[in-house]
């Protein structure tokens, strides 16, 4: 199983509420994936600004004190802010070299995504537990996806939950299985992704990074990801300003969309849109096998 | 429902799924109507007995699971397995379903209003079913028995590995799946398609509806097969 949930604030009416919306969302599908859970919030963004998430899973670093030495390395200011095991640094720096920098010489991190907009928190546990530590309910913004997770082909282990990153502002969320996952991993470390996990999603993750980094648009990325990706998936992927949704051709992962003036949201069942404001007057329905979707503020 | 006659309210708000079923599965008869079920699972399931269920909004999986005897409406839509493996009695909604709707049904009616997704009439086993719009992909899968009457479109691979169902489409259909084929529609075939719009309200004329069946060319093994069988060894 697994449950994914998406919602896409169209107007600034919601905005506010963004993170008390998706933990609603994320509460109702503690059932299809108790083991561990993952979110990742967007705001607009501004422009120059870079926020880079880390997880320290295996230190207990000074966040201070990596912030000073980021910002002597970038030359330019750095803000760090931590919540549990998890710290945002925030530069108007160079981001990529920012981003370099905490993989290379940081204290023991995982990155866990980068870009102007995404923060993204995962753990394992409870979802609506998880939800609470890294305190989704509180945060406003313009669009999140969020996963819960029940594990089927890696342990349950914080770098094995959802979402995982593939590229800046990039990020990706699934419910099914890989089954060609091994070989495509291969394939992908020949041309230079690496991998933390022996995750199928983290290996779609790291295709799709691969494709953007190629110079694909994410519909072009997502339209081979349908040649090349072997296996059941409903995909929820975030990416700048919106989000986009692939179902494989046979489509046995479930997934329904509801859109209002407001916002668009998808989620695995219906259950968790059904408290959404003004999901009375939605335009509700079943996405495609092979199309993709996506919404976004850009368009 | 029985005009005149008093409505039990159930409100999944108060009521929880299992006292809701209880409720249902321990009348006799009688209306009832069930309020906010916002995407529950199950609702409506198992009942075997002439009860009249309304449901005021979407359902989750399953809903009228294993039905017998009575009616269900739904104002709404419903997920996977709307009416799964229904044996007798009608099932109705006015949206949409997902995929597996009307999976395994042994008898009864089942109408769905709007939209039905994927494998709609997977493996019925006489069931007939009537759908207002559009039916989604591999649709009467390995259907044995009873009709599938679609107003609107049908998806690719329709009938795929089909037995003896009988499939009306009045739309077009994308593709036809392994061993399934046009039909010639004789005047039986419109006497069943009538009855069926008759029975579920639907308005079309039974003339525009093109009929789709077994080719049979699956049911036995054939010698030209063997390599096939001996290289599977």
């Amino acid at each position: 199983m697994c449950g994914i949930v998406g919602l896409f604030l169209k107007t600034d009416r919601y905005r506010d509420r963004l993170g008390e919306l998706t933990a609603v969302m994320l509460h109702e599908m503690r059932e299809r994936g108790p083991d561990s859970a993952g979110f990742a919030v967007y705001d607009e963004g501004r422009p120059g600004r870079t926020r880079v998430t880390v997880l320290a899973e295996r230190s207990t670093p000074e966040w201070g004190q990596v912030a000073a030495s980021l910002e002597a390395q970038l030359g330019a200011a750095v803000t760090v802010r931590s919540i549990r095991d998890h710290a945002v640094f925030e530069t108007d720096g160079d981001g990529r070299a920012a981003r370099q920098w905490l993989i290379d010489h940081g204290p023991d991190v995982d990155v866990l995504s980068y870009g102007n907009q995404i923060e993204l928190y995962k753990s394992v546990g409870d979802p609506d537990l998880v939800a609470i530590n890294y305190d989704l309910a509180s945060r406003s913004g313009t669009h999140a996806i969020a996963h819960t997770r029940m594990a089927t082909e890696s342990a349950v282990t914080t770098n094995g939950s959802h979402p995982f990153v593939t590229g800046a502002d990039t990020c990706l969320v699934h419910n099914g299985s890989f089954s060609n996952h091994n070989q495509l991993r291969e394939r992908l470390v020949q041309r230079g992704e690496s991998f933390q996990t022996e995750n199928d999603t983290e290996v779609a993750a790291g295709y799709l990074s691969w494709r953007l980094r190629e110079g694909d648009t994410i519909e072009q990325a997502l339209e081979q990801a349908l040649v090349d990706l072997d296996g059941f998936y409903t995909l929820a992927i975030g990416i700048e300003s919106g989000f986009a949704i692939l179902r494989d051709p046979i489509s046995c992962k479930p997934a329904v969309v509801a859109e209002t003036d407001d916002w668009v949201a998808m989620s695995s069942e219906y259950r968790a849109i059904a408290r959404l404001p003004g999901v009375e007057h939605a335009e509700v329905f079943e996405p495609e096998p092979s199309r993709i979707y996506t919404w976004s503020l850009a368009s | 429902m029985n005009p005149g006659s008093e409505s039990t309210i159930l409100d999944m708000e108060i009521t929880t799924l299992r006292e809701l079923n209880a409720a249902l599965h321990e009348a006799d008869s009688g209306d009832f109507v069930v309020r906010n079920p916002r995407g529950a699972h199950a609702v409506a399931a198992g009942i075997n007995s002439p009860v009249a269920v309304t449901v005021e909004g979407s359902v989750g999986y399953y809903c009228a699971g294993m039905h017998q005897v009575g009616r269900v409406l739904v104002h709404g839509n419903a997920s996977t397995g709307l009416a799964e493996n229904i044996m007798s009695g009608e099932v109705r909604i006015t949206g949409s379903a997902t995929m597996s709707a009307g999976a395994t049904g042994h008898g009864g009616l089942l109408v769905i209003e709007g939209n039905s997704g994927a494998r709609c009439g997977i493996s019925m086993k006489g069931v007939d079913i009537v759908v207002g719009g559009n039916v989604g992909h591999m649709s009467a899968f390995m259907a044995q028995a009873g009709s599938l009457v679609v107003l609107g479109d049908a998806a690719d691979d329709l009938g795929d590995s089909i037995y003896e169902a009988q499939v009306f489409v009045r739309g077009d259909v994308a593709s036809l799946g392994a061993d399934c084929i046009e039909k010639e529609v004789r005047p039986e075939h419109i006497e069943i398609v009538t009855g069926l719009l008759a029975a579920s309200s639907m308005q079309a004329d039974p003339a525009d509806f093109r009929r789709y069946g077994s080719a049979r060319q699956l049911y036995n093994f054939h010698v030209d097969d063997i390599d096939a069988e001996v290289a599977a060894r």
